[in-house]
């Protein structure tokens, strides 16, 4: 099997000087790294986590939504000591928002500067300075690319951009560049660790997809959802954990329009802790299931099912 | 391992899954980058080059087990893998209880449940105990056990391993195991949601089993057969692909999983072309507010949204028993999307036609509203075989006048008539007065116009007759439509 370094091919593509270091050694330090973030990973997304950096690619996290996407990019963010660059999508998102733009006012200025003063300036002269970096403004992936210190780039919700849109991608993810027409290629001083999230509401581009490893983040299982509970929340007592996750999966096995998020698990577990329960009963349940589920039918049902055929048997 | 991958990727292609040759390439590339003789690691990192659709995962885990099973992962020399695949068993030898399993699992089938250490009993006990102390290690040698005892695996029979599954299940009695563990776990003073959080946790527990169970039987056919004839065998469609008129029940509950994400992104895509379609009159106040930026010059134009004409939509469906699912699915999916048409009407018939529309509007769980219509919809008349021509009929007697120029008429069944009169001239009349004239039929188009099926017909009256026998077909036909 050949052995090529895909950082290494990178780096001589990019004309790095040296290349930089891999980020983990190996599957367990990613786990454990993450886990002293208050991340808790499991062997799929540590895997994938570490393949990113091993073959610097980016990667693509889908799932359902409150699932731990962003966090995650938050934390190998922390984890590596990185600073996070945050891109967040939206319906109408263009190039001058995501990429660069041209500071027209500045340029106008400049322009209107080199008039008064002379007329013996030579137009061409003048072109090259008002396409020169001082005019640019930069925008998050630029931002990324260029930075000379190790970044993180979080381009969260990606689906909410139109197809069109995400080709804007394409040259940064698969390159590490960026194309200025006016100005050259400006090439990464750095290779950066690149997230996209997407909650799946449209289907992505070939093109994208086929430029990233994708990782597929769902509900954790209880034991994994237990330990979340217990390392996000202070004070709370493992047979409490327990019982949290055990409900909430529970509740994720009806046939919901919502099933409960991590993230709303998380607050009904501080809301607990705040009132004070060391278990809970169905009074308990009932009177604050309103955090797990947001719509009225799904809280019927989820009463029903939990609490009133139990009672029914008994 | 360059060629087993290789293979892997042509079975994965064979199973209708996406892999493109960077794909392939990268995940060459993952595997020199990784520890190939841990398992899980070597899945995780094709699972993140190759699938890139969080619904292809399933099928992606069988073909896996199937290509990389346990056995062979066992060996820690990927490399020689082709060769080996068929003396597997002399590799190893640190596992005397399981290497000895599998030197007599040829044989044993034949001989019926002999040569096991355990009876029934201790088996049941033994399975009971790893799975209340959640112990995966002896679940999966139970899981082991119960095949050599219960499957009567017969080397080289084609079959897929569902059988055997079937069969092992139902020696074990898992519903005796179930009651088992929730009494177990049960306290004396549990309330109402400890009990069901008990029941819960049995059952997934004992789904654990099953899987544990599959994974064994599978991995023994692949033993067997080879992982090329066994891929096949195995191979599921993609929830997409799955044909709706032979749907068994899994497949059943996999679609209506797959319907309610589809419909979504349906709709999302459907506003999202409208809105691009075509642009409106020029919004000159945020043109004007738009070229301050540019020193006045408007070089960049702003639009108002355009008004997207929204079509009204009448569906015809025939609910009789050969077409019922897929009536079914089709109802769903145009309600779930009913908020981009301007008003969908439903009808429902067999021999007799009977509006429905009242019952998706009272509920707003489809699945609910579609159980409704088959308990409270009137659409019997006379003997309960589908009556193309009266349902028309009576339409057009009762409905006709609501029907316009923005109304697109959607007619779901097979048109197998039962040799009733057609009433062609009705769809005629309807053709006329509405904008467009769809028919989808759920049959493969081969099967057309053959026996009592009367399509040909119809045809001449409909803009389009499409073969509809997919969530793939159908997501393409309603995109086009709105």
């Amino acid at each position: 099997m050949s052995s090529i370094d895909p950082r290494q091919e990178l780096a001589d593509r990019l004309g790095l000087a040296e290349v930089p270091p891999a980020r983990f050694e190996n599957v367990a330090e990613v786990i454990e790294k993450l886990r002293q973030n208050d991340y808790l990973s499991d062997e799929a997304i540590a895997s994938v986590t570490f393949l990113a950096d091993r073959l610097a690619k980016p990667v693509l996290v889908e799932g359902p939504a409150g699932t731990g996407k962003t966090a995650l990019a938050k934390a190998v963010a922390d984890a590596v000591g990185a600073r996070l660059i945050r891109l967040q999508c939206y319906e109408g998102l263009d190039e001058s928002k995501a990429l660069y733009e041209w500071n027209y006012r500045k340029q106008l200025l400049r322009i209107q500067a080199g008039r008064s003063d002379s007329s013996t300036e030579d137009w061409s002269a003048l072109e090259e300075d008002i396409f020169a970096e001082e005019f640019l403004l930069t925008r998050p992936l630029l931002e990324a690319i260029s930075a000379t210190e190790p970044v993180v780039l979080l381009i969260d919700e990606i689906d909410r951009v139109e197809l069109e849109t995400e080709a804007l991608l394409l040259e940064i993810l698969s390159e590490y560049q960026v194309s200025i027409p006016e100005l050259g290629t400006v090439k990464a001083k750095q290779i950066p660790m690149v997230f996209l999230t997407s909650n799946n509401t449209r289907e992505l581009s070939e093109a994208l997809k086929r430029r990233c490893l994708y990782l597929y983040v769902g509900y954790p299982d209880v034991e994994r959802e237990r330990d979340i509970i217990i390392s996000r929340v202070p004070g709370i007592s493992t047979a409490l954990a327990e019982q949290i996750a055990r409900v909430v999966r529970s509740l994720r096995n009806l046939d919901l329009k919502k099933a409960p998020s991590v993230s709303e698990t998380l607050d009904w577990a501080r809301t607990l802790v705040l009132l004070g329960r060391e278990e809970i009963g169905e009074a308990d349940a009932v009177a604050t299931l309103h955090i797990l589920l947001k719509y009225q039918t799904d809280l019927e049902k989820a009463t029903k099912e939990l609490v009133g055929r139990g009672k029914a048997l008994a | 391992m360059r060629n087993l991958l290789g293979e892997f990727i042509v079975e994965l292609r064979a199973a209708g899954l996406p892999v493109s040759m960077s794909e392939h390439v990268d995940a060459a590339r993952a595997l020199t980058a990784i520890d190939i003789s841990d398992r899980d690691m070597v899945k995780a990192c094709l699972a993140a080059t190759l699938v890139k659709n969080g619904d292809h995962m399933p099928v992606f885990s069988t073909a896996f087990d199937v290509y990389f099973s346990n056995r062979h992962a066992d060996a820690s020399d990927l490399g020689e893998m082709d060769e080996e695949s068929s003396n597997a068993d002399e590799t190893k030898g640190d596992d005397p209880n399981a290497t000895g399993m599998r030197g007599s699992g040829r044989s044993r089938g034949m001989g019926g449940g002999g040569g096991s250490s355990m009876s029934a009993e201790e088996l049941a006990e033994m399975l009971f105990k790893a799975m209340q102390s959640n112990d995966l290690n002896s679940m999966r040698s139970g899981a082991r056990e119960a095949v050599d005892r219960y499957a009567g695996m017969e080397p080289g029979r084609p079959v897929g391993g569902t059988y055997y599954l079937y069969r092992t299940l139902r020696n074990l009695d898992l519903d005796t195991l179930m009651d088992r563990l929730i009494a177990a776990g049960t306290k004396a003073d549990a309330d109402g949601l400890e009990e069901r959080l008990v029941k819960d946790e049995a059952k997934a527990k004992v789904e654990a089993l099953k899987a544990a169970i599959e994974a064994e039987i599978r991995e023994r056919l692949v033993d067997d057969r080879g992982a090329e004839a066994l891929g096949k065998s195995v191979r599921k469609p993609l929830p997409e692909d799955i044909d709706v008129m032979h749907a068994n029940r899994d497949e059943m509950a996999q679609l209506e999983r797959a319907l309610k994400p589809l419909s979504r992104k349906l709709a999302t895509r459907l506003a999202r072309r409208r809105r691009k379609r075509r642009r409106g009159p020029i919004d000159l106040r945020s043109t004007v507010r738009r070229s301050l930026s540019t020193g006045g010059v408007p070089i960049d134009l702003r639009f108002k949204p355009p008004h997207p004409a929204k079509p009204e939509i009448v569906v015809i469906a025939d609910i009789s028993g050969s077409v019922a699912s897929f009536a079914r699915f089709t109802l769903h999916m145009v309600h779930a999307i009913s908020s981009q048409f301007s008003k969908v009407r439903s009808f429902v018939f067999v021999d007799g036609l009977d509006e429905v529309t009242h019952l998706f509007e009272e509920s707003d769980d489809p699945a609910e509203a579609v159980a409704r219509i088959n308990s409270e919809a009137d659409v019997i008349a006379f003997d309960g075989h589908s009556d193309y021509g009266r349902a028309l009929l009576v339409f057009h007697e009762k409905y006709a006048s609501t029907i316009n120029k923005r109304t697109a008429v959607l007619i779901l069944g097979d048109a197998r008539n039962n040799y009733h009169q057609a009433h062609a001239e009705v769809l005629a009349d309807l053709k006329f007065r509405a904008r467009n004239v769809y028919w989808l039929n759920p049959e493969p188009t081969s099967y057309w116009n053959s026996g009592d099926s009367v399509i040909r017909e119809y045809a001449p009256y409909c803009d389009k007759v499409v073969e509809c026998r997919s969530l793939r077909q159908l997501e393409a036909f309603v995109g086009d439509l709105a």
